[in-house]
C-alpha cells in the first residue's frame, strides 16, 4: 500500500508547518499550497492562490487528505477581504476535493467561531455561530466552517473541524513576536493586572491534534473540536512566561480593561477611516480576549480525538527560550 | 356553562395577553365561568393539562394555585417542570391579573365560591394540592375546607389565616387599609404593586418586574387591588370577619398533608403568621428560606421544594405508603437512659460534693470570681424552674437564651431542660446579623437575655416576651420591655420553697425537644438544629465518655459551649477570664488561672486559642506555669489541629493526653484523635480525626466524576466521598428547614455531614474538607485538604486555602496563600499574584504530592475563616473570589 498524499494549505505558517513537517516524518507525501514556497524539506511546494478554484483544484489532484489551514489571520482590515479567502477559500477547497471524488478534510477553525459571551470558563466547542461571532476573522471563520462541516458526508467527503485556541511556539512572529516586542519597547498592557484565565496551545500539541483529527476522521468526521494545551494560565503568566524566556522585560504597563475596551474601538474605527498597511496597535476583539476568561472544557476532545497535549507549558516556554537564545531579540 | 374565551362574548376588553418570561404560551389561557352572581366572567389562567397531554403524561393531580395581592399566576410559573407530574391550574383572580375587571367589589366567601365554580367548570377532581400565597393562602384553604372530598395536600407560602382581635395588623397593610391612603396607594399610583415587588433581593431582573406590573398598568386595571385590600377584616365587624374565623379554625380540621413555605423578610406576612399557622397545623412540614422575601417564589428554589415535597408526601410512592421518616439517632446503638441535668441533684444530695464548687468564673458579671457549690446549683435551678414555671413558662415553649456562659447560663439552661421549655442557643459569635436571624428565625416564646442584648432584642424587633438576668432598674425594664428577671424568678421560686412548695414537675419526656442550637455560618445561613432529651443526653455522655469526665475531674472551659457540659457530667466547670465571643484570644497567664482554680483538669478551647496560648505563654510566671503544667487533658474543638501544635503544646503541659475530635453542630463528638494516634497515623490524604468515640458508626458516600453522591455507601477503606455518621447523639432535625433535613437525611439512617474524607486500613477516618469544595477537574477529584496540605510543605507558605473556579467536571484550581513573611492576621486584604518563583514551587510540590493541577497561585495577608471557630478556611469565599478575579472582572478584598 503505497503511502497517502495530504495537502496542506498555509504550510507557510508555524502551525501549518508543524503539521506538514510531522506528517512528512510519518512517511506520508505531502504537498505545500500557498502563495510563496514553503521550503519545507521533503515536502513539495505547490504555488497558487486560495481564491483561485483552479489553483486549488489542481493542488488537490491526487491527494487523499486536505489539511486545511490558510487563512488572513489579522486583526483589522475590510471584512471582503477576509470573506473572499476564509469562506471562498474553503468553499474552493471543498469543490477541489468533490471534483476528485471526495477525501479527508480537516479544516482547522477557530474557537472564536462560537458565539459563548464574554467570558468562556470550562465550555466545549458549540455551533459555529457567524451571525453572532465577533470581528470580521471570527465571523468569515464561522461561515467557513459552516461549510467545510456542511460538506461532510456528501459526495464521499468526511470532514473535522478542529480549532486551536492561541497557537505559540518558537519562531511565532504573529503572536509571541508581537508581544516581546510591545514588552521590549514597556508598551505591552496588562489589562485589570492581567488575571483573566486563558487556554492558549502549544504549537507541537496542536500539530499533534490536527494529525490525530485526521487519523480518527472516521469516528469524529462531522465534529469540531476545541484544541487546546488544558492548563489555562493567566494572561500574566503567559505574557511573563514569554518576556522572560525572550529575556526582555516583563510587561509593567496597567491599564483597566475598560480602558482598553473603549480604546480599541476607538482604533479600530480610525483604522477603519484610513486603513494603513501597519496592524492597529489595539482593538475591541484584542483587548477583549486579553481581559477575559478563555478556557475550555477538553474532556470530549481529548476522548474522541485520543490524543493528549505532548509539550507542558512549561516544556513549550523551555523551547521558547532555547529558540531565543539562537535568535536573539534585537533592537 | 363553558365557553372559551376566544368564542365567548367579550366584555371589558382586555385585549391579547402578552407573552410572559418563562411561561410556555402555550399554557396560558382564559375562560368564561358563571361567578356567584350567576355572570359569566372572564378568567385567565395558566394551565399545564394540554402541555402534559402533549407530553403523554397522565398527572398524578391538580396543583390549584391561588395568588394574591398584587400578584397573578404568573407567580407560580416555576411549577411547571418536568419533575412535578401534576397539572397546573394557577388562576388570576377574578379583577385582577388578566381576569376580567368586572366593577363587582368582590368578599372572601364570594371569591372562594368563584373559585369553586371554575374548578367546576375545568371539571377539576381529586386528587388537588391547593398552593396559596399572601391573601389567596386564604382563598385557597376556603376552598380546601369546601372540596375536602378531594384534596390531596395544601401548600401555603407567606401567607396569615388570622388577625388575633386586640393584635394589630402589620405595619405595612395598617398603612395600606387607612381609609385616606388606600386609593392613593393602591389606585391612583401602583406604589402598593411596586413595593412588593422591590422587596426581592437581589432585585428580580427587570423583564420579570415587567411582568409583574403589565396587568396593572392603568388606574381603572388597579381597581381590583384596592377592593382587594379594603377586604382585609382589619376589625371584628368587618363583613368578611366571619368567613375569616370559619377558616382559621376549619384549617385545624384538615389532616392532608401541608406544607409551609416562607421567605422571612416580609413587611406584611411576618415569621408571626407562620408561627400562628403551625400551631393550627403543627403536622406541617415547613421549610423557611432565611433571607428571602414577600415573593418567595422569585427569591428561592420553591418549586423544587415542592417537587420534592410532591414525591414524598402526596405522590403514589409517598412515603404514607413507604416508612415515615425516623432520626437518625434512633438506628444508632442507644445510650444509657437518663435525664439532663439529674446529676446536679445527685451530687446536691451527696455529702461528699455538696459543698465542692459546681461552676467558678473566674471574672463573674463584676468582674470578680465567682463560685458556686453543686448544692447552691441545684437550689438554684429547681428556684428558677420552679420560678419559671410560675411565671407562665411552659413544657414546649421556646427560650432563647442571650446570656454569657457561666453560672447563670447554666442556672437557666438547666431549669428549661427540667421543666421541658425547649432551649434556644445561638451563639454571639455569629454576629449580630446572623444572631437576629437565628432568634427571630426560631420562634421564640421567651427571650431571656443580659442587657446588652436586651437592648439588641428592641432595637432589633425581636420576638418572645423578655426576661433579664439581673433585677433591672424600673425605668429600664420599662424601656425594654422586660416582665421580670431570672434573679426575680429564682427568689420566688425559693419563697415558694420555704413555704413548703418546692418544685414539683415531672422531667420532661425522652422524645421531646431540649434544645436547638445553631450552627455557625460558614457553610450557609445558621441552621437551628434541634435536639430531643434522649438525643442531648446522649451528647453529653458520648463526650464524657471520650474525655473521662467525672465529678473529680473538672473541666476548663475556654470555649463557651462547653461551660454548659460539666453540671449534666457531674464535672465542675471553670470559666477563664476571657471574652467569650473572641475565644481565639484566650491567653495563657488566664487559661493557667482557670486551671489552678481546679488542679489537673479537662482543658477545652477553640482551636485558634490554642496558636494565641503558645505565643503568650512568655507571659507565665512560674506559678502559672506549674498551673498549667497539671492540666490532665486538653480538648479542642471545631477544626482538626495540626500535629506541630500539640507537640508544642507539650512543653506547656506535659502530662496532657491532647484529644482533638471531628464533631459538628449536628453531632458534637464523632470521633477523637490524641497526639500518639496522629503520629502513629502519619502522613495521607486529609487530616485523621481518628476513631469514633463510642456508639457512633461512620460510612463513606461514594462519588461520581463531578463529585455529586451517587446513593451508594462504603465503609470500605480508601473510598473517599461525603461522610455519613449515624450515632445515638445525631441531633433530630433542622428548625424549619425540611429540604435541608431531607437532604442530610437521604441515606436512611445516616447523617450526612457536608464534609468529604475516607476511612482507612485501620479504622480511622480522615477529614478532607467540605462536599461542595470538592475539586471536580478533568484528571479527577480531588479534596481540598489534599490540595492545601500539599501546598503547606512549600518552606515559606504560613498556611493555603485551595478554591475552584469552572464547572464541575472540568474545574481548575486556585491556591491561595498566607506566607510566613506576609501573615498580617484579621486582615484578609487583597489577593496578589505570587511570584513566579513561589507560585512554579507550588504548583510542582502540589503535582507531585497529590495529582492535582494548580493554574494560579495568589498570596494574601490573612485568609477568611469562619468567625466562630476562627479555623475553618472560607473556601467558598475563597472561590467567589477566584472566579471573579479570574473571568477578569475586578474583585475586592477577600
Amino acid at each position: 500500500m503505497s503511502s497517502p498524499t495530504i495537502l496542506v494549505t498555509g504550510a507557510s505558517g508555524m502551525l501549518g508547518g508543524a503539521v506538514a513537517t510531522t506528517l512528512r516524518d510519518r512517511g506520508a507525501r505531502v504537498r505545500a499550497f500557498q502563495r510563496r514556497p514553503a521550503a519545507i524539506p521533503g515536502v513539495e511546494d505547490v504555488i497558487g492562490s486560495l481564491t483561485e478554484a483552479d489553483d486549488v483544484r489542481r493542488a488537490a489532484r491526487g491527494a487523499d487528505a486536505v489539511i486545511h489551514l490558510a487563512a488572513k489571520v489579522s486583526i483589522s482590515g475590510p471584512e471582503h477581504e477576509y470573506r473572499a479567502i476564509n469562506v471562498g477559500g474553503t468553499e474552493n477547497v471543498v469543490s477541489a476535493l468533490r471534483a476528485h471524488g471526495g477525501g479527508t478534510l480537516v479544516n482547522v477553525s477557530s474557537p472564536s467561531v462560537a458565539h459563548l459571551g464574554r467570558a468562556i470558563e470550562g465550555l466545549d466547542a458549540t455551533a459555529a455561530d457567524p451571525d453572532r461571532a465577533r470581528g470580521p476573522y471570527s465571523r468569515t471563520k464561522a461561515s467557513a466552517e459552516l461549510v467545510a462541516m456542511g460538506a461532510d458526508g456528501e459526495d464521499g467527503l468526511l470532514v473535522t473541524s478542529v480549532r486551536p485556541h492561541i497557537v505559540w511556539g518558537p519562531g511565532d512572529t504573529q503572536l509571541v513576536g508581537r508581544i516581546v516586542d510591545r514588552a521590549r519597547s514597556g508598551r505591552l498592557p496588562l489589562f485589570d493586572g492581567g488575571m483573566a484565565l486563558i487556554d492558549t496551545t502549544y504549537v507541537t500539541n496542536a500539530a499533534d491534534a490536527i494529525v490525530a483529527a485526521l487519523d480518527r476522521i472516521d469516528d469524529v468526521h462531522g465534529e469540531s473540536f476545541v484544541i487546546t494545551n488544558g492548563e489555562p494560565r493567566t494572561v500574566r503568566d503567559v505574557f511573563n512566561g514569554w518576556c522572560d524566556a525572550a529575556e526582555v522585560p516583563r510587561p509593567r504597563l496597567q491599564i483597566p480593561g475598560s480602558v482598553g475596551r473603549f480604546a480599541g474601538r476607538v482604533v479600530e474605527r480610525i483604522w477603519e477611516a484610513r486603513p494603513g498597511h501597519d496592524e492597529p496597535p489595539m482593538t475591541e476583539f484584542l483587548a477583549e480576549q486579553m481581559s477575559t476568561a478563555h478556557w475550555f472544557d477538553q474532556r470530549r476532545t481529548r476522548e474522541r480525538l485520543q490524543w493528549t497535549p505532548r509539550v507542558s507549558m512549561d516544556e513549550g516556554n523551555a523551547h521558547l527560550a532555547t529558540w531565543f537564545r539562537e535568535h536573539p531579540v534585537t533592537d | 356553562m363553558v365557553n372559551t374565551g376566544s368564542k365567548g362574548r367579550r366584555r371589558a376588553a382586555i385585549g391579547e395577553i402578552p407573552g410572559m418570561p418563562d411561561v410556555d404560551p402555550r399554557i396560558s389561557r382564559t375562560l368564561e365561568v358563571r361567578d356567584h352572581e350567576g355572570e359569566l366572567r372572564r378568567w385567565h389562567l395558566l394551565d399545564s393539562g394540554p402541555l402534559l397531554a402533549e407530553r403523554g403524561i397522565t398527572p398524578q393531580g391538580t396543583l390549584l394555585a391561588v395568588h394574591g395581592n398584587p400578584t397573578y399566576s404568573f407567580l407560580f410559573r416555576s411549577l411547571v417542570r418536568e419533575d412535578i407530574p401534576w397539572r397546573l391550574i394557577a388562576v388570576d383572580q377574578l379583577e385582577m391579573g388578566w381576569s376580567e375587571r368586572t366593577g363587582v367589589n368582590r368578599r372572601l366567601q364570594d371569591r372562594i365560591t368563584d373559585l369553586s365554580l371554575l374548578t367546576d367548570a375545568l371539571s377539576v377532581r381529586g386528587p388537588v394540592v391547593t398552593v396559596g400565597h399572601d391573601w389567596g393562602g386564604i382563598v385557597s384553604v376556603g376552598w380546601a375546607l369546601d372540596n375536602r372530598h378531594d384534596l390531596a395536600g395544601m401548600i401555603l407560602t407567606n401567607t396569615g389565616i388570622h388577625q388575633e382581635l386586640g393584635e394589630s395588623l402589620p405595619k405595612a397593610l395598617q398603612l395600606a387599609t387607612a381609609p385616606a391612603f388606600l386609593p392613593a396607594s393602591t389606585s391612583l399610583t401602583d406604589t402598593f404593586l411596586r413595593t412588593t415587588i422591590a422587596l426581592s433581593r437581589p432585585p428580580l431582573p427587570r423583564e420579570v418586574q415587567d411582568a409583574y406590573l403589565a396587568p396593572y398598568r392603568t388606574r381603572a386595571r388597579r381597581k381590583g387591588i384596592e377592593h382587594f385590600v379594603a377586604d382585609i377584616p382589619a376589625d371584628a365587624d368587618h363583613p368578611s370577619r366571619p368567613t375569616l374565623e370559619r377558616l382559621a379554625e376549619g384549617i385545624r380540621d384538615l389532616t392532608v398533608p401541608t406544607l409551609f413555605a416562607w421567605g422571612p423578610r416580609d413587611v406584611t406576612f411576618s415569621d408571626r403568621y407562620l408561627r400562628d399557622l403551625i400551631e393550627r397545623v403543627p403536622h406541617a412540614d415547613v421549610h423557611r428560606f432565611e433571607k428571602t422575601s414577600h415573593l418567595v417564589w422569585e427569591d428561592a428554589d420553591v418549586a423544587g421544594l415542592v417537587a420534592d415535597w410532591l414525591r414524598e408526601r402526596v405522590g403514589p410512592d409517598s412515603e404514607q405508603e413507604a416508612e415515615p421518616w425516623r432520626p437518625v439517632s434512633s438506628y444508632a446503638e442507644p445510650a444509657l437512659e437518663r435525664h439532663i441535668g439529674e446529676p446536679i441533684a445527685r451530687l446536691a444530695a451527696d455529702p461528699a460534693h455538696a459543698h465542692s464548687p459546681a461552676v467558678v468564673e473566674m471574672s463573674g458579671a463584676d468582674g470578680e470570681r465567682r463560685e458556686i457549690s453543686w448544692s447552691l446549683l441545684n437550689r438554684r435551678v429547681d428556684d428558677i424552674a420552679a420560678g419559671m414555671l410560675g411565671h407562665g413558662i411552659r413544657p414546649g415553649d421556646r427560650v432563647s437564651i442571650l446570656i454569657t456562659p457561666g453560672a447563670d447560663l447554666t442556672g437557666v439552661l438547666y431549669a428549661c431542660l427540667r421543666i421541658g421549655a425547649v432551649a434556644v442557643i445561638a451563639d454571639a459569635g455569629l454576629g449580630v446579623p446572623g444572631l437576629t436571624r437565628a432568634v427571630i428565625g426560631s420562634h421564640p416564646d421567651w427571650l431571656i437575655g443580659i442587657t446588652k442584648a436586651l437592648v439588641g432584642a428592641r432595637a432589633m424587633g425581636w420576638p418572645g416576651r423578655r426576661l433579664s438576668v439581673e433585677q433591672l432598674p424600673t425605668v429600664d425594664r420599662a424601656a425594654l420591655g422586660v416582665e421580670t428577671s431570672i434573679a426575680q424568678l429564682a427568689t420566688s421560686g425559693s419563697m415558694m420553697r420555704e413555704l413548703g412548695a418546692p418544685l414539683h414537675a415531672p422531667w420532661p419526656e425522652q422524645d421531646a425537644d431540649a434544645a436547638i442550637l445553631f450552627t455557625s455560618g460558614s457553610t450557609g445561613p445558621a441552621k437551628g438544629a434541634v435536639y430531643t432529651h434522649r438525643q442531648m443526653s446522649a451528647m453529653f455522655t458520648a463526650v464524657g465518655d471520650t474525655l473521662q469526665l467525672d465529678p473529680e475531674r473538672g473541666l476548663v472551659a475556654g470555649f463557651a459551649p462547653f461551660a454548659l457540659l460539666g453540671p449534666a457530667l457531674g464535672a465542675p466547670t471553670v470559666v477563664p477570664d476571657m471574652d467569650i465571643t473572641r475565644p481565639g484570644e484566650l491567653t495563657a497567664p488566664a487559661l493557667a488561672e482557670a486551671i489552678a482554680a481546679l488542679g489537673e483538669p479537662a482543658v477545652f478551647t477553640a482551636p485558634a486559642a490554642l496558636r494565641n496560648i503558645l505565643d503568650t505563654a512568655d507571659q507565665l510566671d512560674e506559678y502559672g506555669r506549674a498551673a498549667i503544667a497539671s492540666a490532665a487533658s486538653f480538648f479542642s474543638a471545631g477544626a482538626p489541629i495540626p500535629a506541630h501544635l500539640l507537640r508544642e503544646l507539650r512543653t506547656l503541659m506535659p502530662q496532657a493526653r491532647a484529644l482533638t475530635p471531628y464533631g459538628m453542630t449536628e453531632c458534637l463528638a464523632v470521633t477523637a484523635i490524641d497526639l500518639e494516634g496522629i503520629e502513629e497515623a502519619g502522613q495521607g490524604s486529609g487530616v485523621c480525626v481518628g476513631r469514633p468515640v463510642p456508639r457512633v458508626e461512620i460510612a463513606i458516600a461514594v462519588m461520581d466524576k463531578e463529585g455529586r453522591t451517587t446513593g451508594e455507601t462504603s465503609q470500605d477503606p480508601d473510598v473517599t466521598g461525603e461522610i455519613l455518621i449515624r450515632a445515638p447523639h445525631v441531633r433530630d432535625r433542622y428548625l424549619m428547614l425540611w429540604r435541608t433535613t431531607r437532604t442530610s437525611m437521604r441515606f436512611p439512617g445516616w447523617h450526612a455531614t457536608g464534609d468529604v474524607g475516607h476511612l482507612d486500613g485501620a479504622g480511622r477516618l480522615w477529614v478532607e474538607g467540605r462536599a461542595d469544595h470538592v475539586l471536580a477537574t478533568a484528571d479527577g477529584l480531588f479534596t481540598p485538604v489534599q490540595v492545601e496540605d500539599a501546598a503547606e510543605t512549600v518552606p515559606t507558605v504560613r498556611r493555603a486555602g485551595a478554591a475552584v473556579v469552572g464547572p464541575r467536571g472540568t474545574q481548575q484550581v486556585v491556591v491561595i496563600l498566607e506566607t510566613e513573611a506576609g501573615y498580617r492576621p484579621g486582615r484578609t486584604g487583597r489577593p496578589r499574584a505570587a511570584t513566579t518563583s513561589l507560585q512554579e514551587a507550588v504548583r510542582r510540590t502540589v503535582r507531585d504530592r497529590s495529582g492535582a493541577e494548580v493554574v494560579a497561585v495568589f498570596t494574601t495577608s490573612a485568609l477568611p475563616t469562619d468567625i466562630r471557630h476562627n479555623s475553618k478556611i472560607d473556601r467558598a469565599a475563597l472561590s467567589r473570589w477566584a472566579g471573579q478575579t479570574l473571568r477578569g472582572e475586578k474583585a475586592g478584598a477577600l
